[in-house]
Formats: structure tokens, sequence, C-alpha cells
């Protein structure tokens, strides 16, 4: 049930962020702090995600399967590879990984 | 000069970025229902948040253990790059009535990309609603088709649903790092994440690195000289389509990895 709430409030959120670039003024958020803010907040959101994906279990650091599947994706990434493709190879190297032994 | 609707050049790269980025929307309802939430809470989540970027966050933070309202604050913050992009295609476009709220809801990366790819106004309209509407309805589809396939898999682990997450991040990080300062701040919030994973519960150290993130945007250095907001060339770092609508146009510095 309060899984459900939190997912409508993240709905609710999104919308209402998305809806907020048409409403207001054009001044106040074409403000180049704002956009750059916008901009690094993506990007460290991003990595955090990535980084905490691979390494963490619950509040322990673990090297596991995930860390292998970040090279081959990240290998895919540099040459190119489509997003599904690269995240088909992410999930092919951690189950291999695992069938080969690792955690 | 107008193209008729069969000839659009923006409707045409619309077209074909919707059916790349839609067919994402498999990996995204596996990944979800291997996560913990249940198939209706997957397909809202395609349905009303409609941002590909904050969807996984939302399910990366669950699926570490994190609670719901840490991952809903990390999906409302990864939205809001989407309010710049709004002020920008408002400016575009100039959407009325139910339009403007139409407009809103399909305000994502791609839809923003391929109409600011195009120079001609008409051309800039159907650019952004055909890649709009067209991922909308593609998304959902895929989300529905990943989710049904990842609830019959079973164990996530053995198919590396875990790997592929990972992947995935990875996936909508890459294409924004094209410049040392969005290097420098993704290298700044993975260590910041790493180092807060042993002593705050789940979900926190994504937070700490949006504060940290936060606080770069705010003391960094200019985006460069003259950099007018709205004009999509000089958009700062990570404002940029994790799909690139136009892949052959951008020659940017930076943009080619190798």
């Amino acid at each position: 049930m309060s899984l459900w709430f939190w997912v409508i409030v993240a709905c609710v959120a999104g919308f209402l962020t998305k809806l907020l670039g048409y409403l207001v003024p054009r001044k106040w958020l074409a403000n180049p702090r704002v956009a750059r803010i916008a901009g690094t907040l993506t990007i460290g959101l991003l990595a955090s995600l990535t980084m905490a994906n691979t390494v963490a279990t619950g509040q322990d650091l673990v090297v596991d399967a995930r860390l292998g599947a970040l090279v081959v994706a990240a290998i895919a990434l540099w040459l190119r590879a489509p997003f599904l493709v690269v995240v088909i190879v992410g999930a092919a190297a951690a189950a291999g990984l695992r069938l080969l032994g690792a955690p | 000069m107008s193209f008729p609707l069969r000839q659009s050049p923006g409707a045409r790269v619309g077209l074909s970025i919707a059916v790349a980025t839609g067919l994402y929307g498999i990996s995204f309802g596996a990944l979800s229902v291997s996560s913990g939430l249940d198939l209706w809470q997957t397909m809202a989540l395609s349905l009303l948040l409609f941002s590909g970027g904050s969807q996984f966050a939302f399910i990366g933070v669950i699926a570490g253990g994190g609670s719901p309202v840490a991952a809903a604050s990390a999906a409302a913050l990864l939205g809001i790059r989407n309010a710049v992009y709004g002020m920008q295609l408002n400016a575009l476009l100039h959407p009325r009535g139910w339009r403007r709220f139409a407009a809103a809801h399909v305000t994502i990366d791609e839809s923003l990309a391929t109409s600011t790819g195009q120079s001609d106004p008409v051309e800039q309209h159907r650019g952004f609603w055909v890649a709009g509407v067209g991922i909308f309805v593609l998304w959902n589809l895929c989300t529905l088709v990943g989710a049904l396939a990842g609830d019959a898999l079973g164990d996530p682990k053995q198919w590396g649903l875990d790997g592929a997450a990972v992947a995935a991040f990875l996936a909508l990080l890459w294409p924004r790092l094209r410049s040392r300062e969005a290097g420098a701040t993704a290298v700044v919030c993975a260590l910041a994440t790493v180092l807060a994973v042993p002593v705050v519960p789940p979900g926190i150290p994504i937070l700490i690195a949006a504060v940290v993130a936060g606080m770069i945007g705010w003391f960094g250095h200019r985006a460069g000289p003259g950099g007018a907001a709205g004009d999509a060339s000089t958009d700062p770092a990570g404002l940029e389509p994790d799909l690139d609508p136009y892949p052959d146009a951008a020659t940017s510095a930076g943009k080619d990895p190798s």
C-alpha cells in the first residue's frame, strides 16, 4: 500500500515538473544556473545509481558478478552498441559469471 | 517550404527514435517486476511518470532495498531536467489549451532532441509529437511485454537481471559524458555513493550524491561564453538524450568515444 502511495507521488511530481516548464515565466528557468544544476543532477544521480546497483547489497559493499556486468556494458557502449543490446550483454555477463561460480 | 507528412523529416526521425526507445521499455518492465513492483505499479510508472531515467531510478532504489520515499525522491530529482526541456519546448512550439498538458506529459529527452534537431517550425512540431506520442505508445506496450516476461522468468539473479540493471544505468549515463566536467561530476558522485553505502540506509547514498551534484552545478564554472538558454547547441553537460535522434549529425567535441 505504501509502495503504491509513493509510486503515485513520483508520477504526480514527475508530471508537475514537466508542466512547470510550460507554465512559469520563461525567465525563471532561463537562468543558466538552473539549467546547469538540472544537468549535473542528471549525471550525478545516474552515476550514483550505476554505482549503488553494482557494489551495494544493503549496507555492504560487495564485489560480485555485477561488476563484470558493468565492465562488459562499458565495452559494449564504447563499441556503440544500442541500449537494448547493452542491457542484454550486461545480463548475460552476470548470468555467465554466476554459472562459472562467481557470487 | 513544407513537406507532405509522408516525406516529413521530423516525422521520420521521430518514428525511428520512437521504435528504438520504445523497445527498451521491455528491459524496464522486466527489471521493474524483478525489483519487487507488481505489474500494475510497473504500468503506472510507464503510463503516468513516463520518463525513462526517473522510472529506472525508482526501481533501482527499490531493488537495492531502499525505501519507497527515497525511490520517489530520486525519481523526482532526476525529472528536474524535464522542466528545462518544457521551457525550451514551450518557446519553440507554443502549445495552447489541452495540448499544453499533453505536450508536458510527452516532454522527455528524445522528443526534445527530435524537435530541436529540426530547423523548420512545421518539422519541429511534427518531430516532437511523433517522437513523444510514438514513444509513449510503444514504451507502454513494451513495458507490459517485459513485465509479463519478467514475471515468468523466476529467480532474477539466475538470469543476470541485476547485471542488466547495472548496464541500463550505465547506458543512460554514457551519452551524457561528453565533456570533462560531466565525467568529473560522475566520478565524484559515484565516489560519494561508495563512501555513503556502509554508513546510511539503502537509497540514501543516491540522495547524498544528488546533493553533491547539485552543489557542483551551483558552484561550478559557467558552461561557456554566451551560453544562451533555449538554444540546444549550448546546453550544459547532462542535458543530452539517452538515445540521439541525429547520431550522424553530432560531431561535437568528445562525442566519439574512441
